[in-house]
Formats: structure tokens, sequence, C-alpha cells
């Protein structure tokens, strides 16, 4: 069932249906399309295209011990990128996992992001984190926790703030479908809609939380439906379809901005690859669904939809393919000979001021050797 | 003044001074809290400034937090410390660890008040002290006052220290605790003890340190003024800030005396007096003429009906004082 993004805004629809914009064949339904000028759309394509190729060389890294870590986002590019795209330079963005990237669109340097998974000396976080966990003031966005969920009540307490000081801004919180089964998911909630928030909560059901499919997190016909017993319009959207999620991610920060108050989506997607590089799908999922799903990839449907405009074609796709392997390639090269953080950097910011204990057990550091490595 | 109505003294004077403080939590608006400790904020600062939110310990500091990285200075009131649990995750995960964990980049300055301690018929959900459990955690103040004008002084510098801060009230004594407040602004210094009672030990007349906070301390002077009866006089360290704690005042006493006694009313296995007879050990191994002996809660859930036996109260420091004077 297709939506008109004003009306599911308004939440006029019991059922919570599905809000569409991109056909099969790749041109847009004009009933829903949101008119976004085509070099916005390009340029949506390019994030995509990079974020695709940018998670791919992070797992081959690795695979090959050179990081420790990663969480890729690979099937749900459409989400982070229309985020980032949507957002203006005074919101603030709490992600969840697969949507870090969100930073990138929103000019947060490359060299920076991947440094945060080398966890090396050109990491502004010092190397404190695991991997895929960046956060950089710059762009405002904060980190999520690997707790799963305490970032959604926070977006609502930044967007409360934001409403005191009578500006524009918006916060944006995000989620997976596990994180709705979370304490914090009903606190978030229930704050947004009692104190009219300008925030906009996004849940992206990519159907896997680890090994738990949705069907065992809720009973809920659908989680988008949740929002309406907290009194917040809700609206679930097509998560692989670039031009629904930026419709319906603006139409929300708009009404945020006006002080009509909170919005809720759920973007039904699909996680293709792995939940992190320490899982393995194939223990719980046939391969039968990934491949369904491949065939509803938010890169391919929205490349699709610019050829069929005449956007894009073959050569620009390789150059555009070529210049994001340089890129990504460089980086990687420059990030990885960068040594790690100063091993006296753990005692600081703990506190403002080290405090005594801190002082005491720095120089107790100092004086010992460095430890074996891993 | 008592201790309620100086913490109220603090709130108004900072919430003037600085538009940023921020009051929430439950009931704190219109009824003024439970123990009405917020009372006549919101009349003054309007519903902007002292926020009655709805019942979710998780949400009011998560919201808290988020309030904070936007750049208010949230006081969230979580109504008993009892309570604090379904928040805990937010303020260990979160709360202590933003500025570390986005390098420097973030912090979420707060000060959450919440009213501890037992001797009121609480029962187990409205009576225990957990200060141990964030004492722990790395990145959090932790402060106890026990009088108005500690009250006000640790609150206001609570509210101006650049780090989050637990200021835990012990409800015991939040009206029977009386004494004179100065009307306007004055800080108490975070980390800094305070001898409440001093002693000097001699050939042949010892003395002992007793280390309280909160309630416990009164405790600790009505035990201490039994022992002068017998001979025996204590030097009495109310600790005031209990981390980062003021070890240095500590150890100076201790090595004076050679003789410790901890009191609290928390469970005494891992409890804070675990941690500072490990540091008294490691500083004053040398000085001590008896082993360090904590009077504490038992290890059980908080009690109801059997509250006082529960409690570190002065007639089970009493015995801890001569024998540890005897040893």
């Amino acid at each position: 069932m297709i939506q008109e993004p004003h009306a599911t805004l308004r939440d006029s629809d019991p059922d919570v249906g599905l809000f569409t914009v991109l056909r099969e064949d790749g041109s847009a339904d004009p009933a829903t399309d949101p008119k976004i000028p085509t070099p916005r759309l390009v340029l949506a394509y390019r994030h995509m295209r990079r974020l695709r190729q940018l998670d791919a060389r992070m797992i081959l890294l690795q695979r090959q011990g050179r990081v420790g870590f990663y969480g890729a986002c690979t099937g749900q590019e459409a989400v982070p990128i229309a985020t980032g795209l949507v957002a203006r330079p005074d919101d603030w963005v709490f992600p969840a996992l697969r949507e870090q990237s969100v930073m990138l669109v929103r000019g947060f340097p490359l060299r920076q992001f991947v440094a945060q998974v080398f966890g090396n000396s050109g990491d502004v976080l010092k190397g404190r984190q695991m991997p895929s966990h960046p956060s950089g003031k710059q762009v405002h966005q904060v980190s999520w926790s690997s707790c799963i969920g305490p970032q959604i009540p926070q977006a609502v307490g930044a967007a409360w703030a934001m409403k005191q000081a009578k500006n524009e801004a918006v916060a944006f919180g995000f989620s997976g479908d596990g994180a709705t089964s979370q304490p914090d998911f009903h606190a978030a909630m229930t704050f947004a809609a009692a104190f009219k928030a300008p925030v906009v909560i996004v849940c992206q059901n990519n159907h896997w939380s680890i090994s738990v499919p949705t069907a065992r997190q809720t009973a809920s016909r659908t989680i988008a439906v949740k929002g309406r017993a907290y009194g917040i319009p809700s609206v679930r959207v097509d998560g692989n379809d670039l031009l629904a999620m930026h419709a319906v991610l603006e139409r929300a920060a708009d009404r945020a901005r006006r002080g009509e108050g909170p919005t809720f989506v759920e973007a039904l997607t699909y996680r293709i690859g792995a939940h992190s590089t320490s899982d393995d799908p194939t223990r719980y999922r046939t391969d039968a669904e990934v491949e369904s799903w491949k065939k509803k990839d938010p890169v391919d449907r929205l490349a699709r939809h610019l050829r069929k405009i005449g956007a894009i074609d073959d050569a620009s796709e390789k150059q555009l393919d070529d210049e994001l392997g340089a890129e990504i390639a460089e980086v990687i090269k420059a990030v990885e000979e960068l040594p790690p953080p100063p091993r006296l950097s753990l005692f600081d910011d703990v506190y403002a001021e080290p405090t005594w204990n801190l002082r005491e057990q720095r120089e107790l550091l100092a004086a010992i050797p460095p430890a074996p490595s891993h | 003044m008592n201790l309620v109505q100086a913490i109220n003294d603090a709130l108004k004077l900072e919430m003037k001074r600085d538009p940023r403080v921020v009051v929430l939590g439950e009931d704190v608006g219109r009824v003024g809290g439970v123990f009405r400790v917020t009372q006549g904020l919101w009349d003054e600062f309007g519903d902007d400034r002292v926020v009655d939110t709805p019942l979710s310990e998780g949400g009011i500091l998560g919201t808290a937090i988020g309030m904070a990285l936007y750049g208010l200075v949230p006081v969230p009131e979580i109504q008993f410390a009892d309570f604090i649990f379904p928040g805990y995750d937010q303020i260990v995960s979160e709360l202590a660890k933003m500025r570390w964990r986005s390098g420097g980049e973030y912090s979420a300055k707060m000060v959450v008040r919440t009213p501890v301690g037992g001797g009121i018929r609480g029962g187990l959900y409205h009576s225990q002290s957990p200060e141990s459990l964030f004492i722990h955690v790395a990145g959090l103040k932790v402060v106890c006052p026990a009088n108005p004008y500690d009250a006000k002084g640790l609150l206001l510098a609570s509210l101006r220290d650049p780090d989050p801060v637990l200021f835990f009230e012990p409800k015991r004594i939040y009206r029977a605790s009386r004494g004179d407040v100065p009307e306007g602004d004055y800080t108490v210094e975070l980390g800094k003890a305070k001898i409440v009672r001093e002693a000097e030990a001699a050939p042949g007349k010892p003395a002992v340190t007793i280390l309280a906070w909160g309630a416990m301390l009164y405790e600790a002077v009505a035990a201490a003024e039994k022992a002068l009866e017998l001979g025996v006089e204590c030097e009495i360290v109310d600790l005031r800030t209990l981390w980062p704690v003021d070890v240095e005042t500590i150890a100076a006493s201790v090595e004076k005396t050679g003789r410790v006694i901890v009191v609290h009313e928390a469970p005494k296995t891992c409890g804070f007096g675990a941690e500072l007879v490990a540091l008294i050990n490691e500083r004053c191994f040398l000085s001590l003429e008896a082993p360090p002996v904590r009077v504490a809660g038992f290890d059980t859930p908080f009690p109801y009906t059997l509250e006082m036996d529960y409690l570190p109260l002065a007639h089970r420091i009493l015995p801890a004082i001569v024998e540890t004077a005897r040893y």
C-alpha cells in the first residue's frame, strides 16, 4: 500500500502502510515523487557508492587482520545517506550501529573516520572505542552505545534543549528493530511525545538483531504502528528507496522545525551482510532470503532511476568507481601508518582534570615497559 | 536552616545565576518533590526550568544527558537512590564515559540529586546507600553532605564543577540536621574532607580515627562521646566528597592515631569502606597500631522492621572503638 507522505505524516492510515517512490523499473511514482533535484540525487548516489566501497574495504582489512572489527551497513545505505543530506549543519545526529556514515555526508573527514576504525593517533577518539563507534563534534554526531538504545532518549533530550533554545534545530535518533524492545526506546517515545520535542526517531528494521528475527522481537504487526500508542505521528517507509527516505525524513524534520513535535519512522530494509565481522549469518538465515533482498538493493535501485533519467551512464559509473576507489585507498594508506595513541593519553578525559588516583596510575604506567602486543 | 532548605537555597541561587540550570524529575514541579527539596522553584522559574517528567528514571537520565550535550546543566532528581537502577546504564555507560569515549569532545555536565540511606522506615526500596556502585565507575564524582552549610556549599560547587556529580542527600537527617547557612553565594571545595572532632594519641592513651559521612556521621559522634567517658579519644573525619576522596586528610589522621574505623550504611562487602581500608593499608601500613575496622550495614537486603539493627548506629560503633583502642 502506497501513501502520500503528507498523509502518512498526519498518521491517517490505521494499517501503517509502506511509503515508496521508486518503482521496479526505476521510475519514480508520480503520486509520491518528492521531486528531488537531480544533482542532489547524483550526490546521494555518490555517497551511497562510497559507503558501499568503504564497507567492503574495511571488512577486507578486518579479514586481513589489519583492523580489529567492523560493522558494515551494506544494503542499508539509503537511510544514513538520506539523513546526512536532510540534516542541517546545526542539527544533531544520535546514530545506532548502521548510521555512523551520516557524519561523512555532513563533512566529517574520511581520514578521521577511517582512523577511528584503526584506533590510532589519527582518531579523534584517541583509540578509545572499538571500530564502528565514531563520533564527531564538528558535525554534531554522538556515539552510539553497544548496550543498544541509550542514544534514543539522549536524542530526545537534545531536542528538548533545542526547543528551549527556540531555534529550528532538530535531533535525529536511530535504532534498529532490536532496540525497540529496550526500555530506552519506550522512554524516548514517551518523553518525545510528552514534551513535543523536535526529534525524528528512526528505526531501521533490517529484519535481524544479530540472529533474532523481528518476529521474535515483537508481535506487533509493524514497528511503525507502535508510535501510534505514544501519540507520535508514525510512518513506515521503504528504507531501500533513497527518494522515499529523503522525502519522509525531510518532512519529519520540517514538522519538528515548525514546532509540531516528534515523528517516528520505521525504515523497512535488510542487512545483506553479517551483523559484524564476528557474526556468521548462515547459521540462522537462508541464502534465498538474502538473494530476494539483494534484488531490492538500495544502491542498485537508485542507479536504475538515475540511468532512466539520464543522470548517469556506464562511463560516469566507471569514473565514479575509480575515483572512490582511489580516494579510499589513499586514505587507508595514509592512516594505517599512523602510530598508536600515546600510552599516557589513557588517563586523559576521564575527568576534566585527572584526579589523584589517575595521576598516580599515570606515573605507574609511565614507569613500566610497554605491554606486549595482541 | 535544615538540610532540605539549604539544598533548596543552593538550587534557587544557581538557577538565578545560571540560565542553563534545569531541574527535572518525578514530582519536582508543582508539589516540590516528595521531600519538598525543590519547593517553590516551579513557581519562580516555570515550566521550562523545573520539569515534572514521566515516571521513568532511564528517561529522566537519558534525556538529561541529551540536554547536557546540547549545553544545558540539568539537575535530575531521582526520587530515592533505590530508584536509580532503571537509569543505571545511562549513568554508567553514557554519563560517566561521555568525555573519555569522545576523546574529550563531548561532556554531559549534570548533578544527579538523590536522597540516600535508611532509618526512615522505608524498607528495601527507600533506604539503600549505593554510593560504591558509582565510585567504582571511572568518570563520576560522588558527594554526600552531612549538614546544611556543607550541603549548600557542596551543591554549588558540584553545579560549577566540569564533571558529572552524583549528589547523595542523607534523608534521615533532611530535617534533623540544622545549622547556620550564610545567605548568598559560597562553595565548599569538592575533594576536601573535614575533621569534625580532633584527637591526639599519647603514650598509654590511644586515639581512634573514624571515617564517616552523611547520617552516620552523627552516630560516629555519639559513639565518640561515649568512648570519651571510657577514656578513648576519637578523631572524626567527615569525608563530604566520597570521590575523589580526600586521601591526604585520611592518611594524616591515621598516621597520627594508628587506629581507624570506617562507618557506612551500605553492606560491608565491597562497600566504600573496603576501598578506604585498602588505601589506608597502602599508605599508612607502618603507622597502624591495630587492624582497620569496618562498621557497616550487613550483607543482606535492607530490612523494614529490623532496620535499626541493620544500621551501624552508635551502639555498634562504640564497641569497635573500644576494641580498636585496646588492640
